[in-house]
């Protein structure tokens, strides 16, 4: 079959069906059961997230002791529901109280902002940087790719979450320095895949069109390469904003993330490992919401990268 | 051929460890204070300090420095920790054992567990036991080491104490519990420095491998019961990689005409999965069993955290914290090189598991 026939046929697939790709993987991402659970958890973690000032009970800083009226109850009280059968005259606690007398369920609706926000930004940097770096070094080559993909080699030599410590402990612990630091760590990732797409369709025909019609490299690299990298892009950086949650947890938990009395997930953990044995409930559910979190990344990830495999289109 | 394709790695390999090198001396350079004091300690005097940059060359041209500290690290001369006072040789050869034995086991943990789940899920694909394998895979990826270990920790050592289930919630070993290296039982005398020396101490902490050198096996048996959790806990992660990346991989090599053939054969169903299918799903896996010991290694910080462990992701991490620089730098880079000398053994390793490897 000749080009033309090709093309002829393909504009006729394309007439008949008027499906965009993003139709497609959308369509192919809601069969699969898996993925429906991930975007049914994460729905519901962006819901908590923006409506936390209204399905809070308490302010999550404030010590039931100031609260109106005050309540006198022991530090690290255990969940008391009344559904459950804890006292009607006892106020009702749903996930218990902290070390600090604050009621944990409120810190644990404000926690969803937090990781939301953590996980989402870190990557958007990352892939801002990464995908800079990775088009740069796939479209230009030679000597400036090699540089730039040597350092992002050296960067992937350390674990990335040894490698988020050190920085953070060059720029000072904090929840700022925290994502920067992840962000830095996650570069890599996304150079890598950015230079794989741009190197595959550098030299494709409809690159080599644009460039006969007169098109300058901006052109090319935003107009024609940048979308075809897109899909592999997505994927990582859904399945890198569970890992991102997941270090920035773990920054906390060691104390050199976000800072009492802010509500994180990990640092409310970190401040209470040592009371595990004698008041679990403020160890179970912060790493709780932090795995359902990350795990509705996860889910979502895994969904896309199969439903947006070219591969498998029109199947 | 072998041989060659070994070489070629490794020379690749050699710009990362210099960048590695770079990246170490430079963290010890940006930050804020003096690097006399960063590395020896608020308290050094200003007589020490000029002796220190004297003898260290931080007045000469910052080439030049690199230049030295290169030179200072390739051969050895590691420097001290100021907060410990003791070389940083001594301290991680005190230290890297704990760190060694639990990524051991936690590889152990997610290879031994890993794989034959993997494989049920793809043989039995699409049946009750394939989806509940991978909900939990998935589970186990999304899961905090941290609060995983903790957990454990409750469930083991608390609720089920008094049981024959429980185990010790922190620690390697519990304080009855002598043991004695087993250069010592067997009279060998220690020599007082070099490689030998060095190689007998590390080994000598090994508590699993003394206790069998030694024979002492309540030392076995207390040592594996501290082990449990914390392989656990650090293991789960690469469990579920491995899991996944053994079902996808062999529901790959099922598909296959190989198989179709195989079976046409009349080859028994075991003899088609494991000498058909899963020696060809091998290469996928070693990668991502080499790639996790990234992972590991940083999970060993929060593992190290959470059972009170002294091994070496806890004292870098305190090293850290206390800005301890002459242990940060050091230990930093022997983790990269560890990591970067893993990734060498994966690539090289791949000549046997794929011939074809070589042609390339």
């Amino acid at each position: 079959m000749t080009a033309d026939a090709n093309a002829v046929l393909n504009s006729e697939v394309v007439a008949k069906k008027s499906l965009s790709m993003w139709q497609i993987a959308l369509r192919r991402l809601i069969r699969r059961r898996s993925a429906v659970a991930g975007l049914a958890i994460l729905g519901l973690m962006i819901f908590i997230a923006i409506f936390a000032p209204v399905l809070a009970p308490y302010d999550p800083t404030l010590s039931m002791l100031d609260a109106n009226p005050p309540q006198r109850i022991k530090a690290r009280t255990a969940p008391c529901i009344h559904l459950l059968g804890c006292p009607a005259d006892q106020p009702q606690h749903l996930a218990g109280i902290d070390g600090n007398i604050r009621d944990q369920f409120s810190r644990l609706l404000y926690g969803a902002r937090l990781s939301l926000i953590v996980g989402i930004s870190t990557v958007t940097f990352a892939i801002i940087i990464g995908t800079i770096l990775g088009a740069i070094a796939g479209y230009v080559g030679g000597r400036v790719d090699n540089i730039i993909m040597r350092v992002m080699d050296v960067l992937l030599a350390f674990p990335s979450l040894l490698l988020a410590i050190a920085i953070v402990s060059v720029l000072g612990p904090g929840l700022i320095n925290a994502l920067i630091a992840i962000g830095i760590v996650s570069i890599p990732a996304y150079a890598r895949v950015m230079r794989a797409s741009v190197l595959s369709v550098r030299e494709m025909e409809f690159v080599l069109a644009t460039r006969a019609l007169g098109g300058n490299d901006w052109q090319i690299l935003f107009q024609r390469i940048l979308p075809n990298a897109l899909t592999p892009l997505i994927v990582q950086g859904t399945l890198g904003i569970a890992s991102a949650i997941l270090d920035a947890a773990a920054l906390s938990f060691l104390g050199l993330g976000a800072q009492p009395p802010t509500p994180e997930w990990g640092s409310m953990l970190g401040a209470e490992r040592n009371q595990v044995f004698t008041a679990p409930h403020l160890v179970f559910y912060p790493g709780l919401m932090i795995m359902l979190t990350v795990l509705s990344f996860n889910l979502i990830g895994d969904g896309l990268r199969d439903a947006m495999d070219p591969r498998l289109f029109h199947s | 051929m072998i041989i060659q394709y070994a070489l070629r790695r490794v020379v690749a390999a050699i710009p990362v460890l210099l960048g590695i090198l770079l990246v170490t001396f430079v963290l010890a350079r940006v930050i804020p204070g003096d690097p006399c004091r960063a590395i020896l300690g608020e308290k050094a005097t200003e007589a020490v300090c000029s002796k220190f940059i004297e003898a260290k060359g931080l007045n000469k041209p910052i080439i030049v420095q690199f230049g030295i500290y290169a030179k200072d690290m390739i051969s050895g001369n590691l420097g001290d920790s100021y907060r410990l006072g003791m070389p940083v040789t001594r301290l991680l050869i005190e230290r890297l054992p704990t760190t060694f034995e639990l990524s051991l086991a936690a590889l152990i943990v997610s290879v031994i567990l890993g794989i034959p789940l993997g494989i049920i899920s793809a043989v039995k694909h699409n049946t009750w036991l394939d989806v509940g394998t991978m909900v939990w895979a998935n589970v186990g990826v999304s899961m905090p080491v941290f609060w995983l270990g903790l957990m454990l920790a409750y469930i083991f050592s608390l609720t089920l104490k008094g049981t024959p289930f429980w185990l010790p919630p922190s620690g390697r070993v519990s304080p009855e519990i002598i043991s004695t290296p087993f250069y010592q039982v067997w009279g060998w005398t220690l020599p007082e420095s070099g490689l030998w020396s060095a190689f007998l101490n590390f080994s000598g902490r090994l508590n699993i491998l003394n206790a069998l050198l030694t024979q002492n096996w309540a030392l076995l048996k207390d040592s594996i019961a501290h082990l449990i959790l914390p392989a656990f806990a650090l293991g789960t992660i690469p469990m579920a990689i491995v899991a996944r990346m053994t079902r996808s991989t062999m529901l790959d090599a099922l598909g296959q005409d190989y198989i179709r053939t195989a079976r046409a054969k009349g080859l028994r169903e075991i003899a088609i999965v494991f000498r058909h299918a899963f020696r060809n799903s091998l290469l996928p896996l070693v990668t991502v069993i080499g790639l996790s010991f990234g992972g590991l290694l940083g999970g060993a910080v929060l593992t190290e955290t959470v059972f009170g462990l002294s091994g070496v992701g806890r004292t870098l991490f305190e090293a850290i914290t206390a800005r301890d620089y002459g242990v940060v730098q050091t230990f930093t880079l022997i983790i990269a090189v560890g990591f970067v000398i893993i990734n060498l053994l994966v690539d090289i390793s791949y000549v046997y598991l794929d011939p074809r490897v070589r042609l390339k």
